[in-house]
């Protein structure tokens, strides 16, 4: 498996670590909340719960052995055919506007 | 078919022409009071103790493929019991004790051979550490032994004892512990059920879970309708997949772990040897081959097949423990899909929806766990509670804080 980092360039697998599936979103930190059984919820969810898609899957991954930048590559789980790298900066940032 | 010496010499004698087929291809009916979803070892065992523990018959074990397509042909057959936290040593130390009888009980040669599982430890730091482990499993009857590193250069002359990065300083050693053919695992709780009246169907893909007023009463199937008292879920690398069809998102992700066979040679290893500076295990199959694995590649898969990095790693590994396999050509090497939990422990629980049961969340170690996993799961069924072996592993547990870490990796499935 070869991951195209968007600075590096096309690099085999073994220069990243893994992570794993980026779609689930940190919730609101617990500090001066009340903390109900929602908040719990959404807490456990984030932590424990994962959708584990056959098919293409959203995950992170590190170039640790590069640039060390963190990336969003989406990967179909069921032919390890990668469609698409994104850097995770960018996607913040993209969101963060 | 009952067999023993006199089937065998009759058969000897009339040139093995008489023969049955070990288990019933059955075709599926309406309805049955239990379905499992999964011919594997852990479903097939599931309906093997359904019907001889609980007198539950009604069952049909439904399997998308050929029975024993999955993990349970695809492992490298080795069982044990050396765990340390007190959730898992009862459990494990159940399935052991079933491995010892499971031949008797089934009237299959299962070819369980307790060859001993020796630990190797390189550092003072490791050896307390299973030091710790062997005392946990002494406290709870297990047999363990420390040995120092003269005891295992007597019996393993082979390894690497001059390695300066990894010395080898002594191992843990479970004498009970060893290998099992894991083909006939599979065939021989297949014969079980079947012979008391289980309805095995292959080639019949589970493609829904029909629910009413919020309790499950059947499932759909590629070959249509059935319906079922009660619905128990065994299907590890596919939990995800198939509890999805209820509704349920579960604490798993699917990995890839890849397993190796060497070609065969005549008997060296005599037990199961695991290095403890790296992940790595081999053990030597009566065929002659050496049967050898080590980490998962780490990503989430179904692809049944793994990437050369992690084969690069698993043979260093190996070179590392034992040079001598350098001179070895890797004949085969292959994939299976793992159900990794969230904590490293599997699920063998109710689910919140009502006749609906799950056995899932295995990781890499499922194999040895097959026969009290179907047990618990089967009482589990039949009581609608679980058995005290398999009460903390619930489904509930990461949400109530009580999770079961036996690597302390945490909430990181791939690291377990």
């Amino acid at each position: 498996m070869r991951i195209e980092c968007c600075y590096c360039g096309v690099r085999s697998s073994e220069e990243f670590s893994y992570l794993g599936d980026a779609t689930p979103v940190r919730p609101e930190s617990l500090l001066g909340q009340t903390q109900d059984d929602a908040v719990r919820q959404r807490w456990h969810d984030y932590v424990y719960l994962r959708d584990n898609p056959a098919g293409p899957h959203r995950e992170l991954w590190q170039h640790v052995s590069g640039c060390r930048a963190w990336l969003i590559v989406t990967r179909n789980t069921r032919t390890h055919e990668i469609m698409r790298v994104d850097a995770a900066r960018d996607l913040a940032l993209a969101r963060s506007k | 078919m009952h067999y023993s010496i006199f089937s065998l010499i009759g058969q000897a004698l009339r040139g093995n022409t008489g023969w049955q087929p070990v288990w019933r291809d059955a075709e599926l009916k309406p309805a049955y009071d239990v379905v499992i979803v999964g011919g594997g070892g852990h479903g097939l065992a599931t309906a093997f103790y359904l019907a001889k523990e609980h007198a539950i018959t009604s069952v049909a074990v439904l399997e998308k493929g050929y029975l024993g397509s999955g993990n349970v042909g695809r492992n490298t057959t080795i069982i044990r019991s050396n765990y340390l936290l007190p959730a898992n040593i009862p459990f494990y130390e159940w399935s052991m004790k079933l491995w010892e009888g499971l031949e008797q009980d089934l009237n299959y040669n299962a070819m369980v051979s307790q060859r001993g599982v020796i630990n190797l430890y390189h550092s003072d730091a490791q050896r307390d550490s299973y030091a710790r482990r062997g005392n946990a499993m002494r406290l709870n009857g297990v047999d363990a032994e420390l040995l120092d590193r003269g005891q295992i250069r007597a019996m393993l002359p082979y390894l690497d004892y001059d390695n300066a990065r990894f010395p080898i300083q002594g191992g843990l050693m479970q004498r009970r512990g060893g290998t099992v053919r894991h083909d006939a695992v599979a065939w021989g709780y297949a014969r079980g059920a079947s012979d008391r009246g289980v309805d095995l169907v292959q080639h019949c893909e589970v493609t829904g879970i029909r629910t009413e007023r919020g309790r499950v009463v059947g499932v759909e199937t590629s070959k249509g309708f059935v319906r079922a008292g009660k619905v128990g879920l065994a299907c590890a690398g596919n939990s995800s997949r198939v509890a999805a069809l209820a509704g349920l998102t579960l604490p798993i992700e699917s990995h890839v772990l890849q397993a190796f066979v060497s070609e065969g040679i005549k008997p060296l290893v005599d037990n199961v040897i695991t290095f403890g500076a790296g992940h790595f295990y081999i053990s030597q199959s009566d065929k002659g081959g050496l049967v050898f694995g080590g980490d998962i590649d780490g990503y989430n898969s179904y692809a049944q097949r793994g990437n050369l990095p992690t084969i690069e790693d698993v043979c260093e590994s190996g070179m590392a423990l034992m040079p001598m396999l350098g001179r070895l050509r890797v004949l085969r090497s292959w994939g299976g899909l793992m159900d990794m939990s969230m904590d490293g422990s599997p699920i063998i629980d109710k689910t919140p929806i009502e006749n609906l049961y799950l056995n899932a969340g295995w990781c890499y170690g499922g194999f040895k766990a097959t026969p009290a996993s179907g047990w618990c799961f089967a009482h589990t069924i039949a009581r609608d509670a679980p058995h005290s072996f398999n009460a903390p592993f619930r489904l509930d547990r990461f949400a109530t804080g009580h999770i079961i870490d036996e690597k302390g990796m945490g909430a990181q499935p791939n690291l377990h």
